[in-house]
């Protein structure tokens, strides 16, 4: 199956309120979904016998800084059986109250989990009901998220005040 | 105190050892925990990040261009493979067609990369089972393929020779005749590091059966490469989905289905004596065509053209200052390293720099698997199976 009638069956499945863009550039399709229905979409796209994306590349995110909502998430996809490849993606927002946060799909894909947890540290999106969420990369004391936009390469101790300073 | 009593005392928890940072089986800084009922292993956790670089964050901040040492430094083993692979997602991105020769000669780059690559895994991974002597022979032959890419890139472990739109340089005067002569003996050599091993009983002993990975959580943990054609499937992005010209050469994707250390073994050994097959047919069929693609805003001109036209000396200056514009979009390019599925994934917002570039390392997903292969092993296995996975920590924590 080509990635445009992928796209169209998701849109089928799941219309509109779901599925909420539909993007092509140089033959690749990104499909953007309600972060509520991230575990759903996914769980079809790898057990429908048409599309079995039985095979996870990777789970990535992106910092739309300071556009909002602002955090997307990339879940990059590879069918061994079919030999096509797709991307989903889901947007979250965060605020003062509301940390980003959006559902694991470990359960679908065991090896998201390394994944998860390496883009939890370095955004600081919580990914509910991942079975390890310690920090993977970084160390266990660090609160600053480095990839995200407004985290700076580099400065005086004033300019970085997230970074953590060496333990006395 | 009665015997009896003595018995029942007897100490049955479960111990932990640290194996790492520092240890001469992890070939880098990679620590795991290993928990260990009497000798059999119970869990490993592996703990990451003592080479993590910032890698990903630095690629956000540098021109196009300048990204490509870099990339070679995230997988140094197979550093060409590297800078193909995010030359290749950068091409695509900003719609540049590469020139026949460039393509046919970034083949023979990347395959010297997976001898390169392979030779060293089989050395020390003979060496971290207790055989001596096949490092010595397949460093010699790793010499031959560093002085190929000195001869031609200047740079030995880093080759710093494939750039955006085709490559740095043309190839120097008797590469090839030397490439030719390098795959007339290679085969040969690949039968001595097979007399050493592949029938040896001590190895067969110590990686037949051990570090099972069954088919189904291979697919299911992301595994790729060897480590998921040891389990028996046959899935390799050079035929799936071939990319810079591989459709035109002739060879097999090498599959076992023991789904332990020696299927590994057994893979690696075949790709390399397919590697010399492509090798072959690369510089039969080679072209004498350009090496770079000409589009001015996006492609450096020949050095020769900037001495003598002022046109390609502005293009090259604006290059330098300003980088190249690619239109807003995103795309993700995926190649098959000596360890798997090495993927670059871009997002351009139309400015010079990447807005988000996302490495996936082969040997950073496949490293997942290991806690699973290693459970119910010995502790003296665990460094086999740790060795058949093939890390290279700069990919793994970037």
């Amino acid at each position: 199956m080509n990635q445009e009638s992928i796209g169209e069956k998701l849109l089928a499945t799941f219309g509109e309120e779901t599925i909420e863009e539909t993007v092509l550039f140089q033959d690749q399709v990104s499909v953007t979904v309600s972060a509520e229905a991230i575990v759903a979409v996914c769980r079809f796209l790898k057990e429908d016998s048409e599309l079995a994306f039985d095979f996870l590349s990777f789970v990535g995110g992106v910092d739309r800084y300071p556009a909002t909502p602002r955090f997307e998430l990339i879940y990059q996809l590879y069918s061994l059986k079919h030999n096509h490849r797709f991307r989903v993606k889901a947007r979250v927002d965060e605020s003062e109250e509301n940390p980003a946060s959006i559902d694991s799909v470990v359960e679908v894909w065991p090896t998201a989990n390394w994944h998860e947890r390496e883009t939890a540290e370095m955004f600081g999106i919580t990914f509910n009901n991942h079975p390890d969420p310690r920090k993977l990369l970084l160390p266990e004391h660090w609160t600053a998220h480095p990839l995200r936009k407004d985290f700076p390469l580099e400065g005086t101790d004033e300019d970085t005040p997230d970074l953590p300073r060496e333990q006395g | 105190m009665p015997d009896g009593a003595a018995k029942e005392e007897r100490r049955v928890e479960t111990l932990e050892v640290n194996i790492g940072p520092h240890h001469p089986s992890t070939h880098g800084v990679f620590r795991a925990v290993v928990e260990l009922d009497g000798e059999i292993v119970t869990d490993v956790v592996p703990h990451l990040g003592y080479l993590h670089r910032g890698y990903e964050k630095t690629c956000e901040n540098k021109h196009y261009h300048n990204v490509i040492p870099l990339a070679e430094r995230c997988d140094y083993m197979a550093a060409s493979g590297n800078s193909v692979a995010y030359c290749l997602a950068v091409e695509r991105l900003a719609g540049i067609e590469v020139p026949e020769r460039a393509q046919t000669v970034r083949v023979i780059m990347a395959e010297l990369s997976r001898i390169f690559s392979h030779l060293f895994w089989l050395g020390t991974h003979a060496h971290d089972v207790g055989a001596m002597t096949p490092l010595f022979y397949c460093l010699r032959e790793r010499e031959e393929i560093m002085n190929m890419f000195e001869l031609t890139a200047g740079g030995r472990l880093m080759p710093n020779y494939v750039r955006i739109g085709g490559l740095a340089r043309d190839l120097e005067d008797g590469f090839l005749e030397r490439i030719r002569a390098f795959t007339e003996t290679f085969d040969r050599r690949v039968d001595d590091y097979e007399a050493l091993l592949t029938k040896n009983p001590i190895y067969i002993d110590r990686t037949k059966g051990i570090g099972i990975l069954p088919t189904e959580d291979a697919v299911a943990l992301g595994a790729s490469g060897p480590v998921i054609r040891g389990s028996g499937v046959a899935w390799d992005i050079r035929k799936s989905e071939p990319y810079s010209g591989y459709d035109k050469y002739d060879f097999d994707i090498a599959v076992e289905d023991g789904c332990d250390v020696y299927s590994r073994y057994l893979v690696r050994i075949r790709e390399m004596r397919e590697s010399n097959r492509i090798l072959r047919q690369a510089v039969d069929t080679i072209e004498e065509t350009p090496i770079r693609a000409v589009k001015h805003s996006l492609v450096f001109p020949p050095q020769h053209e900037i001495y003598d036209k002022t046109a390609s000396l502005i293009h090259h200056f604006m290059l330098v200052v300003e980088g190249m514009k690619i239109a807003p979009g995103e795309i993700y390019h995926a190649i098959e390293s000596p360890r798997g599925e090495m993927g670059v994934y871009i997002v351009s917002d139309g400015g010079p720099q990447p807005y988000r570039l996302k490495w996936r390392g082969p040997a950073f997903v496949n490293l997942e698997a290991l806690a699973l292969m290693s459970r119910g092993a010995f502790l003296s296995d665990f460094i086999a199976i740790l060795s058949s996975v093939d890390i290279v920590l700069a990919e793994v924590d970037r």
